[in-house]
């Protein structure tokens, strides 16, 4: 990889009402890489990503991306710098057609600017464009899928229905809130190729997971976090073998068990 | 001193006219815009009793109290309970009834200088070099009793925890075996109790107008909004706090904007900080 | 036979396809099932000025047209976009206002006053409501319904246009046929326009903000620029309203700002039937001559029409509009179970 940090986050702080949510994060991820977030429940993942995203906004600390500051920005702008997330609860809009759901993604400026995924999207195409990603995702063009309500779908289409919106705005970082989890083990079985293709696209992909035997198939590097604050981070091999991330997720039982 | 005196006795009149309204939302997340209907009921209610069934006032007072408390159940268990969790169905099936209750009074005939209750004792006293009629200082005093009363109730007794945990957290609470319905049952009677209550305390002062219950509603939920929900410190601080503003605009500037005080209130609150003074996080996201 | 061991079965005509929206079209036959519905309630429209003779009963066609625009903006506003408004009368004085003062201080006439009133008292509007637009549910309503009354309580206290009297000789229209037809070409438009607007993409946005507004926030779309850019279009089909009325009873006052034209909207759209379009409109035609009826009768049509919004909105909340159109494309029958 070209090793350039095209995400870098200095002494993230966040309480809520007293309670100390992140405490001084700091880390960076390079273009292309998938890079794990992980820690046991309550320990900030899904603050740290709002706060990175703008959803919840900061006490203190920077985000930058490519070198420019994104720290106080509203969450839709980030997103329009090709910031992406999902959501650990997904959120599509219920009452429309699953292909319909991608053409709010697609009519953000940065979709219209960039073309939308593939270059198309030009106006009145929106509803191809949007099969279309829903077929690079996994949903079958031909099948009833795409055009059933979103409040229809199960669970695993869901999950790929988060990250086609996130690819609908062509985007240079997804973070990504633990799309494993609530998944049965054959849906998780094809979802990460998923992953492992948008990372050949070029995407960098910031995932928080608790399923930590896929994680660490597809992340280089993982950061651990406990009660707000970053353990450690590292490759995944050295990062199971800390003393820390042992005792902060299974108090003194050997972390390794935990895979 | 004129506007201190004042200041405080409009202060309490607010706590008072909004606590029904705060305890109802506050529990089970109804926005009872019928409340100000139901305070105009009491007065008219009373009068009633006394000047046509000829009881004696207390009588009619408690009577009058009885029947409300019965009316909010009634509310609650024949309409409200349809609409249940669709805010915007509730607010305006709440506000329906509401209009449906004050226009129906207005039709009646209510209206004119007849509508009086007679105060609870006649007389005044002076305070600082100014006269001050009882009927207020009694209004002070049921004020502090209600109050202190809602804070006991609500920290001790085993309904008015449940009340709280409610607020909370409705699924939990309903986990922990608190019938939700019959919780809001309650709640919707003690509010229009309240509301009975404090129209009983204040309306001797003034004619019982339909408009009233118009005012009642905008100042119940200026209280309610300014202050934060479920949080009763908010509540009656920012009774203080409006009714202080209120007494000190008809002083200084001009009694028209007495109710504009409170409706700007209501705006400048919710789009400057929309959890209210003392609302808590939770609050705040549901509002924004 | 026990009413337990049937239920009603629903089958879809054989036009309507896959998805909404797309049709099929294969035959006059078809033609005609889509196109006459439209068809009646246009010529319907058109022909009610003709029909009525009496001058008073035109006079509540036009008025009916007005709450019609106000209905269109609650229910875009409600169903499509996700704020209730509880303002209808906000909206209407505004334009009101501003027309009337258009009027007489500039002296046009109302083909220019009533588009300028329009677009400017929507501006005017939105840009009081920016600020609330953050607030959800309850909160925006709360909001809305008391913007009204602050405007009209503060007028009276300051004793600014025309204060309590209001603003007289306002200019009227050239004659009644003018006035009418304005009116219902508008409503005609102002349906159908929005009709269109909810099914293109920009209109999706909106019902995703209804639907969830993080996740707009999420796909990069600024969630207060929609709702504002959906707040000017209802407020704007508001003040146009305002505007007509000012014109028609030659006269701009705070009881612009009664509680009549928030109240009336809402009963018509949940009796219409919310999230049609249709349905509030025809839910203004049905109301406001019934409203104008029980004129005599003082207060008690307020009363009146409270209770069949509460009764519709306990017992058939989906409104006349969504039942009519389930019954028109779908069958029903009885099957055993």
């Amino acid at each position: 990889m070209s090793g350039e940090n095209i995400l870098q986050v200095t002494n993230v702080c966040k309480t809520f009402g007293g309670i100390q949510a992140l405490l001084n994060v700091t880390f960076a991820v390079q273009r292309g890489e998938v890079f794990g977030i992980m820690g046991p429940n309550g320990s900030g993942k899904t603050t740290l990503i709002n706060c990175i995203t703008g959803f919840t906004k900061m006490d203190s600390g920077k985000v930058l991306y490519k070198g420019k500051e994104i720290s106080h920005k509203p969450p839709h702008q980030i997103a329009n710098l090709g910031v992406t997330r999902t959501f650990q609860i997904m959120r599509p809009y219920y009452s429309l057609p699953t292909y319909k759901n991608l053409v709010i993604p697609l009519f953000s400026p940065r979709a219209r600017r960039t073309g939308g995924w593939r270059g198309g999207g030009k106006l009145g195409d929106r509803e191809t464009v949007s099969i279309d990603i829903l077929e690079e995702i996994g949903f079958e063009r031909d099948s009833f899928v795409p055009y059933k309500l979103a409040s229809a779908l199960p669970t695993g289409y869901l999950k790929r229905l988060e990250l086609a919106r996130c690819l609908a705005l062509r985007p240079d970082v997804i973070l990504c809130d633990e799309v494993f989890s609530g998944l049965s083990m054959s849906e998780i079985a094809s979802m990460v190729p998923l992953i492992e293709k948008l990372q050949m696209d070029g995407i960098t992909l910031i995932m928080v997971e608790h399923r930590l035997r896929e994680l660490f198939r597809v992340a280089s590097r993982v950061m651990v976090l406990n009660f707000g604050q970053k353990l450690t981070e590292g490759i995944p091999e050295k990062v199971m073998q800390d003393e820390r991330v042992r005792e902060a997720y299974l108090g003194s039982e050997k972390a390794s068990d935990y895979i | 001193m004129d506007i201190l005196i004042y200041g405080i006795i409009n202060s309490f009149s607010l706590a008072l006219m909004a606590i029904g309204f705060t305890l109802v939302y506050g529990i089970s997340r109804l926005p009872n815009f019928a409340h100000g209907a139901l305070y105009v009921v009491t007065g008219f209610l009373v009068w009633s009793l006394i000047n046509l069934l000829k009881l004696n006032y207390l009588v009619s007072i408690l009577l009058a109290l009885v029947i409300m408390g019965l009316v909010g159940a009634a509310i609650y268990r024949f309409v409200l309970i349809r609409v249940r969790g669709m805010a915007t169905s509730e607010i305006i099936a709440t506000y329906a009834l509401g209009l449906a209750i004050l226009e129906f009074l207005r039709w009646g005939g209510f209206k004119g200088m007849t509508y009086t209750l007679p105060v609870f004792i006649e007389g005044s006293v002076t305070i600082g070099g100014i006269p001050v009629d009882l009927q207020r200082i009694i209004v002070i005093g049921i004020g502090i009793i209600v109050i202190s009363f809602m804070w006991l109730f609500t920290h001790f007794s085993k309904t008015g925890l449940a009340f709280r945990g409610m607020a909370q957290d409705e699924h939990a609470a309903m986990m922990l075996g608190i019938d939700s319905d019959r919780m809001a049952v309650i709640a919707m009677a003690m509010g229009s109790i309240l509301a009975g209550l404090s129209a009983i305390a204040l309306l001797p002062l003034g004619n019982i107008v339909v408009e009233a219950g118009y005012n009642v509603l905008i100042l119940s939920i200026a209280v309610c909004i300014v202050g934060g929900l479920g949080s009763w410190v908010g509540a009656i601080i920012a009774s203080f706090m409006i009714g202080f503003l209120q007494i000190i605009t008809v002083a200084y500037i001009e009694s028209h904007f007495q109710m504009v005080v409170a409706l700007l209130a209501i705006i400048v609150t919710l789009i400057l900080k929309p959890s209210g003074l003392f609302g808590r996080q939770k609050e705040l996201e549901e509002r924004v | 036979m026990d009413i337990q061991e049937r239920r009603k079965e629903r089958l879809d005509r054989g036009i309507k396809v896959r998805t909404e929206g797309i049709y099929a079209v294969s035959s006059w036959q078809e033609v005609t099932y889509l196109v006459l519905p439209r068809l009646i309630l246009i010529v319907g429209l058109l022909l009610l000025p003709l029909l009525i003779p009496s001058l008073y009963w035109k006079r509540v066609v036009s008025i009916a047209g007005i709450y019609g625009l106000l209905a269109l903006g609650f229910d875009f506003l409600a169903h499509f976009v996700g704020l209730v408004s509880l303002g209808g009368a906000f909206f209407i004085g505004v334009g009101g206002y501003t027309a009337a003062i258009l009027d007489k201080s500039l002296g046009l006439s109302p083909a220019f006053t009533i588009p300028m009133a329009a677009v400017g008292g929507a501006f005017v509007c939105t840009l009081l409501l920016f600020p609330a637009l953050p607030l959800r549910g309850v909160y925006f309503a709360i909001v809305t319904l008391m913007y009204p009354l602050a405007l009209m309580r503060i007028i009276e206290a300051l004793n600014i246009f025309g204060g309590t009297d209001g603003i007289l000789g306002v200019s009227s229209f050239p004659n009644r046929w003018i006035e009418q037809y304005c009116i219902i070409f508008t409503v005609i438009f102002a349906l159908f326009g929005l009709r269109r607007l909810v099914n293109e993409d920009i209109g999706l946005v909106f019902r995703g903000v209804k639907d969830n507004d993080q996740a707009v926030r999420a796909s990069g779309l600024s969630i207060t620029f929609y709702k504002a850019i959906a707040v000017f279009i209802a407020s704007g089909l508001g003040c146009l309203g305002g505007a007509y009325l000012s014109h028609i009873y030659m006269w701009s006052g705070i009881s612009q700002f009664a509680l009549d034209f928030s109240v009336i909207p809402i009963a018509a759209t949940v009796i219409g039937g919310g999230g049609t379009l249709v349905g509030p409109v025809l839910g203004c035609f049905f109301l406001v001559p019934i409203s104008e009826w029980l004129r005599e009768f003082g207060t008690l049509r307020i009363v009146f029409y409270s209770v069949i919004l509460m009764a519709f909105i306990m017992f058939r909340s989906e409104g006349i509009m969504v039942y009519a159109q389930r019954k028109y494309h779908q069958f029903e029958r009885w099957v055993k179970v």
